[in-house]
Formats: structure tokens, sequence, C-alpha cells
């Protein structure tokens, strides 16, 4: 396979997964801004930081409104990770990659990017956003479904699949990086039950409230929420599962060679530091120094595929 | 048909060797050395190069009317790189699809193993040295180009990689491209991408599109390259109006397809025939294509047919006139109902060492506006499904 086109798979899969992320994210947001009366706007602070671009929008807006947080999350092509440039990405690299993908793969991709240019072509009333949201999740969760449905299990397949983990868990790295304070054990003051509106926030940014609440129980409080996040390897998008995910694509493409590539090396060393201890570990590390570890090895990671695999040279 | 499309694409590849070789046709004096010399479309960097298996045109696309119930012409051959086989099959399968009843009726030929015929056709023109499966590869000038498209398509029917200039590199004397797991010689290179813009050393020097010091590989027989570069001289309208002498001379068979009658201009007294008759004439350039750069005049206007007077007189080289023919026409379905329009066919021929391919089928292009001889998708032309139904 062409360097090219493994770069351009990666990025078409890290941009798919982007763009139900931050769906996911607006979709969050505005659960908790209807529910909570008394928070204001400070909850889409916190998930523009969570989408990793707060200081963009800063930059661009001289204030912070429910309004223009959804709007630039959305829709806003100066924003890379908007909902709408990440789907236009997508295709972009899906059209790039064109003889790499099934027919059906791409018929999906390039469904989903006509039916985001329709549907945000204009500011979405807030009467019309679950809907609007609900359907870029739909249009992307067809284009996975073809992608498994469809695709080779081979080179291709394990690109896709790298940039759809290596995505995620920068997505759920991030949530916990901006949320980490809610998580301590000191925190526990401010509420013991699910019903800890911060606590819920993150659960339903990375679609694992039900989930959560099957497995542990009413009960159960801020360390479990950091275990199911981190380490619980039944949790499609906890840390851990992204990483063996990672590992293993990894591990394909080495074609069971003896010896480890450089990348192979790096994601099997964040497994065996940082994933395979128990949560209290991670308590006793610091959760906030221990995340922003995580985020430093997992670009570093990502950035060594590249290299490995000749996406550029 | 066939026979005589088989015959014009022998004579047109045999030309071009000669051309870049002995040049045999001007010593006898069928062809005047100035329409090679001074030719934009000759490539002096050909001369004495032998392409890996004598083939010049791999992939040739030869356009055809038809004026009456057997009368057909050659309007032009394409000899760089024809495009729009990719039509062909879609439009194939579109009617499949939306009348599959006509197919069980009607004895069609299949088109569908083009892709197949394609991939073993090039395969065949490997150079000499390559082992066993000859590695091969499509180059586009990447997805902002209009035919895009069809290069991804027909990489992935036929299931080889399409590439850009920055996936490949010279390694070892060998175009490679860069693959995951490194560099990966290419045997046959189905170039989509003009001869100017192959290799910013040899020609353009600006050119971001191809791979620098190709044509040194090239030149020493380390890779195919389909069409060989300067194949251009080949289908020039200017040499077109000579075909009929080319068939002749290097064949010593009489054309068994007609050349439409044409005036050169850079001819004295065939410009001042032209001149006098520019309204009954189609006037063209003779390094023009997709329609553009054309004067039909029996429908231009007082003004059009002046400025192409003018044009005529500073650059007579430049231009052909032919007879405005009465092209014939297949019925469409048009807002008002069915309703005539013009249409021209280019089947599509590919060729290897010992083989000429003619596919049973083609691409039929038609002019949508009603009473226009232009079929060029690039002037809003439309295509149709065309049928070789066995007898």
């Amino acid at each position: 396979m062409l360097g090219k086109t493994a770069n351009g798979l990666f990025w078409m899969y890290r941009s798919l997964e982007r763009a139900e992320n931050t769906a996911r994210l607006i979709e969050t947001g505005q659960r908790i801004a209807l529910t909570r009366l008394e928070l204001g706007d400070s909850e889409w602070r916190s998930v523009l930081e969570s989408a990793g671009s707060l200081g963009h929008f800063e930059a661009v807006h001289d204030e912070l409104t429910k309004g223009a947080a959804i709007d630039w999350l959305l829709r806003d092509r100066d924003n890379p990770s908007s909902v709408l440039s990440s789907i236009e990405t997508a295709r972009q690299n899906a059209r790039l990659v064109r003889t790499a993908l099934t027919h059906e793969v791409w018929e999906a991709t390039n469904a989903a990017y006509m039916s985001a240019r329709e549907l945000l072509a204009r500011k979405v009333v807030e009467r019309d956003l679950p809907g609007v949201l609900g359907a870029m999740r739909q249009s992307a969760s067809l284009v996975r479904g073809m992608t498994h449905g469809t695709m080779l299990r081979n080179d291709i397949y394990n690109f896709a699949r790298l940039g759809t983990f290596i995505e995620r868990a920068d997505n759920t790295a991030r949530i916990l990086d901006v949320k980490y304070y809610v998580l301590l054990p000191s925190a526990s003051a401010v509420g013991t039950s699910l019903d800890n509106v911060q606590w819920e926030t993150i659960l339903r940014s990375v679609s694992a409230r039900g989930g959560f609440r099957m497995e542990y129980g009413a009960g159960a409080g801020s360390r479990e929420i950091a275990h199911f996040l981190i380490l619980d390897k039944r949790m499609p998008r906890s840390l851990a599962f992204c990483l063996r995910k990672i590992r293993d694509n990894l591990g394909y493409l080495n074609n069971g060679q003896m010896r480890p590539g450089p990348a192979q090396n790096k994601a099997l060393h964040i497994e065996r530091t940082y994933l395979s201890h128990d949560i209290d570990a991670v308590f006793d590390y610091g959760l906030h120094e221990y995340i922003q570890t995580v985020l430093g090895l997992l670009a570093g990671l990502s950035g060594q595929i590249e290299t490995d695999f000749r996406f550029y040279e | 048909m066939t026979r005589g499309i088989e015959q014009r694409v022998r004579a047109i590849n045999a030309f071009l060797h000669d051309i870049y070789h002995r040049q045999e046709i001007i010593k006898a004096g069928r062809i005047p050395k100035e329409m090679i010399a001074r030719n934009e479309a000759f490539e002096p960097r050909m001369i004495g190069v032998s392409p890996p298996g004598g083939i010049y045109t791999h992939i040739v696309g030869i356009d055809l009317v038809r004026t009456g119930p057997d009368d057909f012409f050659v309007l032009e051959d394409n000899a760089r790189t024809p495009s729009g086989v990719s039509y062909m099959l879609e439009n194939r399968e579109t009617m499949l699809q939306m009348f599959p009843e006509l197919f069980s009726q009607n004895r069609v030929k299949g088109v569908q193993n083009y892709p197949t015929d394609l991939r073993r056709s090039l395969s065949a023109c490997a150079p000499d040295a390559t082992g066993g499966r000859p590695v091969v590869a499509v180059l586009t000038p990447g997805i902002y180009n209009s035919a895009y498209y069809e290069h991804a398509f027909l990489a992935d029917q036929m299931g080889v990689e399409l590439v850009e200039g920055h996936d490949l590199r010279i390694v070892d004397g060998r175009v490679a491209m860069r693959t995951t797991r490194g560099y990966t010689p290419i045997d046959v290179l189905y170039r989509r991408v003009d001869d100017a813009f192959l290799d910013p050393l040899n020609f353009n020097p600006e050119s971001q599109l191809g791979v620098p010091g190709i044509m040194d590989v090239y030149r020493a027989g380390g890779i195919t390259i389909a069409n060989a570069p300067g194949t251009g001289i080949a289908d020039d309208k200017a040499i077109y109006s000579y075909m009929p002498e080319i068939v002749e001379f290097y064949t010593g068979e009489r054309p068994l397809l007609r050349n439409v009658p044409t005036w050169r201009c850079s001819e004295p007294d065939q410009l001042a025939y032209v001149l006098d008759n520019l309204e009954e004439l189609v006037v063209k350039e003779v390094h023009g294509s997709g329609g553009y750069g054309m004067l039909i005049g029996p429908t231009a206007t007082k003004k059009d047919i002046a400025a192409f007077r003018r044009k005529l007189k500073a650059r007579p080289a430049n231009y052909i006139a032919q007879p405005t023919l009465s092209l014939s026409t297949v019925p469409i379905f048009a807002r008002q109902g069915l309703t005539p329009r013009h249409v021209d066919l280019r089947p599509f021929v590919l060729v290897s060492p010992g083989s000429i391919n003619v596919t049973a089928g083609g691409l039929t292009r038609v002019a949508l506006k009603k009473g226009s001889l232009v079929v060029n998708s690039s002037q809003g032309g439309g295509t149709k499904d065309t049928w070789v139904v066995e007898d």
C-alpha cells in the first residue's frame, strides 16, 4: 500500500471519529444546559475545552455564549474540528484513497458529506439540534457499519482502525483532562451519587451512562468512573480498550515479524506502564499528571505511526 | 470496422517508430519534413528511444462518425491519453439496472472485462527484465483534475495503485512508489498526466505533477510509460490529413476506414479555398482538443467568422478545415419527449506486442443542444451506452 494511502485512511477515520465525538459533546452540553438551570454558559466553556478548541474559539470570539459555542462546534469552517469540517476532511481523504475503499464505504462517506452540507448550511435552531445531531451520528455510523461489513481485514482495515482508536483515546483522555478535578477523591464531598451533574457530563460525553450504571450500580462514585474510562477493557471508549486495539492493529501490520517496530514499542510501553495497574496507582501518580502524560504519549505514538509507515516521506 | 481500426492503429505505431528513428516516410517524400520538425507535438527526447515491446500507443480511442447508412469516417485519432472509458463502463452498469429486460432480449456483447483486459495488455508491455507479475500503477495529476474520477475508477477496477508524482522517486535506477513498507519499483506506469508535466528535469521545470528523472529511467528501458511520450505527433490534426498516406505507407494496404476530407491551411491554395468558404466549413486548431477553439461555419455568427478569418491569415499553419458533416443522430429523452441529437463514437483499442484488442462497445458522445455538432463533454455533451450486438 502507498504511504499516501495509509495516511489518507488514517485521517479519514480519525476525522469521522472526531465528527462523532464533537457531535456527542454538543449533545452533552445541550442536555446539561437544559436540565441544570444554575449552570449558565460555563458548561460550554468546558465543552469547548474537551473538544480541544477553547483557545481557538476565544481568539475569534469576544464572548462565550451558548449559541456561538454550538455554532463553532457544529458548523464553523474556521474550526478544523467542527462536525462539518471533520466530515469534509473525512470525505476529502476518502476521495484520495478511493481505490482502497469498497464501493459501499465510499457511498456512505459521500452521503454523510452531502447530508452534513445540507443540514449544516445554515445556523441550526435549537429545536432542530437533536434531529441534526442524530442525523450526523447516524451517517457516521453508517460509514463504520459499511467498513465492518464490507472491507477486507487487511492493512487497509488496520490503518482505518488505527485512526479510529488514536482519535478515540485522545478524545477520552481530553475529556478526563478537563474534568479530572471532579474525579479526585477530595471532590466526592460535592456529591455521592450519579446525580452529580459533573459525573453525568463525563459519562454522557463518552456514551457510557447506561453501561456504567449496569456494571457498577447506582452507589458507585468517582473512583469507579475513573476506572471505567481508563482501565475497563470492556468499555469501547476507555483508554485501555483503545490501546489494545492500537497494539493489535500494529501487530497485524508488522506481519508476524519477531521484532516489533518503533510505533509498536510505543504502544506496548503505554499499555505496560500506564494501563496495567489498578486505579489507585493512577490516583497515587496524580490523575492530572497521569492524563497529561498519556496525552503526550498518544501524540508521540501517532507521530511514530506516520513515520513508521511513510505517510509523508 | 474492427479491421479498419486495427489497421489504423498498426499504422500509427509504425509511424511513431519511424518518426523517432529513421524517418523513412519523410525520405520517401510522403510527408513534408516541416510537418514533423516544426510540430509542437514532436518530442526530440524520444529520438532513437525504443519503448518496451515496441509499443507507443497502448491505449487508443478512434473517433468515428456516420453520415449515411454505410458511410463511416474517422474524425480524429486519440493517441495521447484518450479518456471516457469509465463512462462506457458506468453507462452499461446503469442500463443493466434500469432496463434488465433489454439485455435478456438482446445478445449484447459485454464490456465489463475492459479493466482486466487493460491490466493484461499493460502488463504484456512491461520491460523485458520484469519477472512474473509486473507492477502496474496509474499516475494521476490528483483529485483536482476533472478526470480524477476516471483515474481512481480504473486503478480500482484493475486492482493497481493510484499514484501521484510525489509518491514516486527514482531508486536504484528504477521508478519506485513509496509504500508503507518502503519503495517498490513500478514496471508499467499508465500515466494520465500530459507529456509536458511528466518530468520536471526533462520537460516543464515548474511541474509538480511528474517525477524528476523518469525520462532517464525510461530511456534506459527501466519502465514502460503508457502511452509513450511524444505520441501526440500522431494525433495532431495536421498529421491527421496525411493518415491515408500513412496507412498505405506502413501497411501496404488501402485504408479500410475513410478520413474526412481535410484542407491544410498551411498550403496557400488550400488556405485560399478555406477563406472563400468559411460559412460552409468547420475550422479546427491543429493542436486543439475538447471542442475548444473551433469554428462551425454554418451556425457561426458573422462576427465569429470575421474573427476566424483574421486568425487564419495570421497563423495559417495552426488550422485545418473540413466540410461540415451531417452527423447521424440518436434519440434522447428531453423535456419535450424523444428528440434526435447528433453523436459520434469512440471505440477503445488496447495495444500490446502481437495483440490489438478493440473493445466491443465504446463511448458514444451526444451533443445535448439541439442541432449542435459539438459532442465534447467539456462543451456540455452527454454520453450513451453503446451496444455491439451478436448475430
